[in-house]
């Protein structure tokens, strides 16, 4: 017989994590829970991702039958809507009346809705729930223009959700001078709004709204200032209130702005009554963060059991997601003389800046702002709170330079105290992280998080886990591998070797020979890479074709819809007029829409399965080759054209770039490989930006290497200088396949130097001065890789069987896939958007 | 994410000890293509009437299965052009799109959303494959 009933008001994120906390200390408890809301608790410090293709199940916190694992009662979709304190009883909504002995209050907050004529309009909406978010994406398919009444952390969260929703226009409206006032400086914030603008957001500041135009619904905002802007929906986003209802009703004190005051064992005015999370006020403070919202959850929960842990408060350190613009702001980012010491870094150049406070005699961080560049907060975050020595030149804790970082940041690992707390969400230190690897053999992420719960909150400290658990598993001795997955105990680069090493050469050989299991579609295609990068056979040999990820197995990229794209090579980006016409009546002739690349070439887009190989008969007739656009393989060579023509040229680029691109042409790789040939260094072929990158000088050329672009752009750095033409083709040779050997799958060559142990000095003793002796061996490897290339088009189309693949229906060859749909857009064709269910 | 799941239906192949069961309640044997035009350890695309069915020869366990060619996570006829494998035991299918996977056997979504394909049970007679409905 349990003896004590806990009743649990609310059911999101912190009244679950009580549950789960008093439940693992104790069963001698009966536990009730109560939800408003009609699903289970989830995970609303992701809610945006419910936008990015995560389900409502995904976000859960929990699996369905938890709770009656668990033995707790729960009641969704009944919320609470009466505390009779003298009767020690509850009243639902739906009738049910409830005993307590103790009664846990975790209602959370409410969005602040400010009382603006004509917010009840429609198209405003609110963002908290998944049922928002519902509603949201619904209105958003008829609007065309959205705006946010907030430039807050979620103000920004929530425009950036708009933005995602493919409105053409979306703005972000602060009432105070800038934005995310509470955590970064006036400077930051400025250089914050620029990185917005140049997203696409428009920001206003400094605006107050005076009303809500539109007849029923939105259709524009008028401010103080009276000007007015135009939007079919709006978000707001100003802020949170904390739900005190229930205790205000039944006479529990609440603060003068709101929140159920609470003393540090998280107990009311009325003792056996507790709240915790946003709707509970500490120290005269609202926490509108998961992590103290966690700590509170543990703090009760200890109470009952009659710990004495106490709730101290709690930093409000922050790190923005989502956005595609790093923000963090942790400890004190405020404090200034005389206080303290403030060390600043601006480059508005690249749109970053970085603020450390130091204490007055120069030992303790305080806390810091970091815009653009934040990859140094969690290692700043501790510095903070484990109130570690600063080194004596502290300024670079935040402007450690590439290559030199790493090791100062793993000796920043090694430093940090056991009980330095890496996981703030759920309490969990340095010291059970390091147990958990040596002592319960957690060895993966995954394993760390089942094992000690770090990182599943927030999600923010899984780097420096997964640092730590590399950091403690080289320091236990062990071996640390990247294992491919659960078909293959092997990193990429022992694949390779035994692969060669056994002379293997089919999918199939290389799973009956080094795997288990049936393989998937992680270590298919790389398998075919490999396969492809060591012998260059024909990638659609009968029994490896379906072994190769979908674009490299109908040798195009599949679009939306389930088109696909057709790119044939123009070496250098030089094309004769004939050719363009071809391209052009190619295009024509099969209803395909043409751009011109980023890669200065030409994609035809929308093109049906079955026209796959007529239009690349076609092609092939006229003089073209593929393209590789599909494949992690060279894609293009650019040139600027060069000494033939340019004024300033000091040799002919373009007959360089077509050299390099047809030597290169096809060569399979761990990732796509992007190379360019400027003649003089205005730079015109971008070639600093390539993965390898060829510049001329007064003497010959310079090569560099390791650059790219994506989401995180990286400048080639200088491998050597001053070569002539063949050298340098020896040294991309031998740069080549060392990063084809070594490197992690779908790894670009930038993040594989910058794993590099000594970095480019360690590179251009491998490739320059042959350190490892492999140079001769490497070249032979490339020649033989070059002479053995084949256009797989012209092969393709050349084999009734491959040909054969090219149907949609295996039973009626001749008909096209009737699902396909197109738009039009500026006279051209467009592929019809995602419908989504 | 709710994404317009069909009904879960067992799945039979025809080394299947179910299968007798499944003959039972199976009325309608649709012939789709003969053994050598199927792709070894991959799948084609079948059309049975304005039906498009992902047909799949699991030659590396010699299994069959079928399937909705339509990806329910966004709606794409594609399952068809995906890639076969395993998870542990389970014999699953990864849609070339944004690789959601799904169990060949059970049709349920093993990459954690709710949605579930529906599967059919296959049958080989005399060098044709048969593709099941109820
Ligand atoms: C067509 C093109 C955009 C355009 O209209 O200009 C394009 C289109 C695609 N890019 Fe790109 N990229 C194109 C130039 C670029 C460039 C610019 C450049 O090459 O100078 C970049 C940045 C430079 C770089 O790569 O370092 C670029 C960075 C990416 C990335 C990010 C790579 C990274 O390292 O993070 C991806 C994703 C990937 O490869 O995994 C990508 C992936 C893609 C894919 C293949 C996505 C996909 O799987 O469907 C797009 C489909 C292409 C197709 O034909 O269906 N694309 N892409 C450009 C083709 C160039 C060409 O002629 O081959
Ligand atoms: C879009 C978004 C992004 C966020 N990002 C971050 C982030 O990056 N980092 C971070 O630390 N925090 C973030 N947060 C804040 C974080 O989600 C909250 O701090 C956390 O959810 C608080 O948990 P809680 O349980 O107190 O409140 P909630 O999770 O809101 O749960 C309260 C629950 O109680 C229910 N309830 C209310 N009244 C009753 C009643 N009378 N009876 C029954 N049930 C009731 C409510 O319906 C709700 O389900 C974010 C929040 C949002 C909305
Ligand atoms: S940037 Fe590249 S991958 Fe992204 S949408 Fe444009 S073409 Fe596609
Ligand atoms: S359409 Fe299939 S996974 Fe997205």
């Amino acid at each position: 017989m349990k003896q004590k009933k806990i009743v649990v008001i609310g059911n999101g994120m912190v009244g679950y994590k009580f549950c789960e906390k008093i439940t693992s200390k104790s069963s001698d408890f009966s536990i009730i829970i109560f939800g408003e809301e009609p699903r289970r608790a989830y995970d609303r410090v992701h809610l945006s991702e419910y936008f990015n293709g995560k389900s409502a199940d995904d976000l859960s916190l929990c699996k369905e039958d938890w709770y009656s694992e668990k033995e707790i009662t729960l009641y969704l979709n009944d919320p609470v809507k009466e505390i009779d304190r003298t009767g020690k009883t509850i009243h639902s909504s739906k009738g049910l009346t409830l005993e307590y002995d103790y009664l846990i209050i975790a209602t959370g907050s409410a969005p602040f809705v400010p009382d603006i004529p004509g917010i009840d309009k429609e198209g405003v909406f609110v963002y908290r729930t998944i049922e928002d978010l519902d509603l949201i994406k619904n209105y958003a398919l008829n609007a065309k223009t959205g705006a946010v009444l907030g430039g807050g952390l979620l103000g920004l969260e929530a425009a950036k959700a708009l933005i995602d929703l493919n409105l053409s226009e979306t703005n972000v409206i602060e009432f105070a001078p800038r934005l995310m006032p509470r955590q970064i400086d006036a400077a930051g914030s400025g250089m914050l709004q620029n990185k917005l603008s140049a997203l696409g957001l428009n920001i206003y500041t400094n605006k107050g709204t005076s009303s809500i135009e539109g007849a029923d619904r939105i259709s524009a905002l008028k401010f103080n200032d009276g000007s007015e802007l135009k939007t079919d929906m709006l978000v707001i986003s100003a802020g949170i209130r904390p739900r005190d209802e229930l205790a205000r009703l039944s006479g529990i004190e609440v603060g003068t702005r709101g929140g159920i005051i609470v003393n540090e064992y998280m107990q009311t005015s009325d003792p056996s009554v507790f709240a915790i999370g946003e709707c509970a006020l500490f120290d005269h403070n609202i926490y509108g963060l998961i992590a103290p919202g966690y700590e509170m959850a543990e703090v009760a929960a200890a109470k009952l059991c009659n710990d004495t842990k106490t709730f101290k408060g709690f930093d409000m350190s922050t790190k923005l997601k989502l956005i595609g613009v790093d923000v963090a702001s942790f400890g004190d980012p405020f404090t200034t003389e005389p206080d303290a010491r403030t060390i600043l870094f601006e480059d508005s150049h690249k749109g970053i800046y970085k603020r450390i406070n130091i204490s007055n005699d120069g030992k303790h961080l305080l806390g810091g702002i970091l815009i653009g560049e934040a990859e140094a907060y969690n290692m700043l975050l501790q510095t903070v709170n484990n109130k570690i020595l600063l080194p004596p030149n502290p300024e670079d804790l935040i402007l450690g330079s590439r290559g030199g970082s790493a090791a100062t940041e793993n000796a920043g690992l090694a430093g940090l105290p056991d009980e330095a707390l890496i996981c703030s969400c759920e309490g969990i230190s340095k010291g059970s992280i390091c147990n958990a690897v040596t002592e319960q053999h957690c060895e993966s992420i995954d394993a760390i998080k089942s094992c000690t719960k770090a990182g599943t909150g927030c999600g923010g400290c899984i780097p420096m886990v997964k640092d730590l658990m590399l950091h403690t598993m080289k320091q236990n001795g062990k071996y640390v591998r990247n294992v491919i997955c659960e078909h293959f105990h092997l990193s990429r680069q022992e694949l390779y070797d035994l692969i060669k090493i056994h002379n293997l050469k089919g999918y199939e050989q290389v799973l009956d020979n080094l795997g288990k299991g049936d393989g998937c579609e992680v270590c298919k295609p790389l398998v075919s890479s490999l396969l492809a990068s060591l012998w260059n056979d024909m990638i659609l040999k009968k029994g490896n074709d379906t072994a190769q990820d979908s674009n490299d197995r109908f040798l195009a990229n599949i679009q939306k819809g389930g088109t696909y794209s057709v790119v044939p090579r123009i070496p250098g980006g030089e094309i004769t007029p004939e050719k363009l016409t071809i391209i052009g009546q190619v295009a024509e002739k099969y209803g395909l829409y043409t751009k011109i690349t980023g890669g200065q070439r030409i994609d035809m887009f929308g093109a049906h399965l079955s026209d796959l190989p007529l239009i690349w008969k076609e092609l092939i007739d006229a003089g073209f080759e593929s393209g590789h656009a599909y494949g992690k393989a060279l894609r293009t060579v650019k040139s600027c054209v060069g000494s033939t023509w340019c004024r300033f040229g000091l040799h002919d680029s373009v007959s360089y770039a077509i050299r390099i691109e047809e030597r290169y042409r096809g060569l399979r790789a761990p990732h796509k490989l992007k190379s360019a040939v400027s003649g003089c260094i205005r730079e015109c072929a971008e070639a600093q930006s390539k993965d390898f990158g060829i510049i001329a000088t007064e003497k010959g050329w310079n090569l560099y290497v390791c650059g790219n672009g994506g989401s995180k752009p990286q400048h080639a750095l200088l491998l050597a200088t001053d070569v002539d033409s063949d050298t340098c083709i020896k040294y991309i040779d031998r740069f080549l396949m060392f990063y084809i050997r070594t490197a992690d799958p779908l790894t670009r060559t930038a993040p594989w130097l910058n794993k590099m142990e000594g970095g480019m000095e360690y590179l251009r003793n491998v490739v320059v001065n042959d350190s490892l002796g492999m140079a001769a061996q490497w070249e032979l490897e490339m020649q033989a890789l070059v002479d053995s290339y084949q256009c797989e088009w012209k092969t393709a189309i050349e084999d009734p069987e491959i040909r054969k693949r090219f149907n949609h229906f295996v039973n009626a060859p001749e008909e096209k896939d009737p699902s396909v749909r197109f738009d039009e857009m500026r006279g051209q064709k467009k592929a019809a958007d995602w419908t989504l269910a | 994410m709710k994404c317009g799941a069909r009904k879960k239906q067992q799945t039979g192949h025809w080394l299947n000890p179910k299968i007798e069961i499944m003959i039972e309640i199976t009325t309608n044997w649709f012939a789709a293509c003969r053994v050598e035009d199927a792709v070894e350890n991959g799948g084609v695309c079948v059309k049975c009437g304005d039906e498009q069915i992902a047909l799949f020869y699991f030659t590396r366990r010699n299994e069959w299965y079928a399937t909705q060619n339509l990806c329910p996570h966004r709606q794409q006829m594609a399952l068809s052009r995906g890639m076969i494998g395993s998870a542990g035991e389970d014999p699953k299918i990864a849609c070339p799109f944004h690789k959601k996977t799904f169990s060949l056997s059970t049709g349920e979504c093993l990459s954690g959303d709710e949605c579930a394909i529906q599967t059919y049970p296959v049958k080989v007679e005399d060098g044709m494959v048969y593709i099941g409905f109820a």
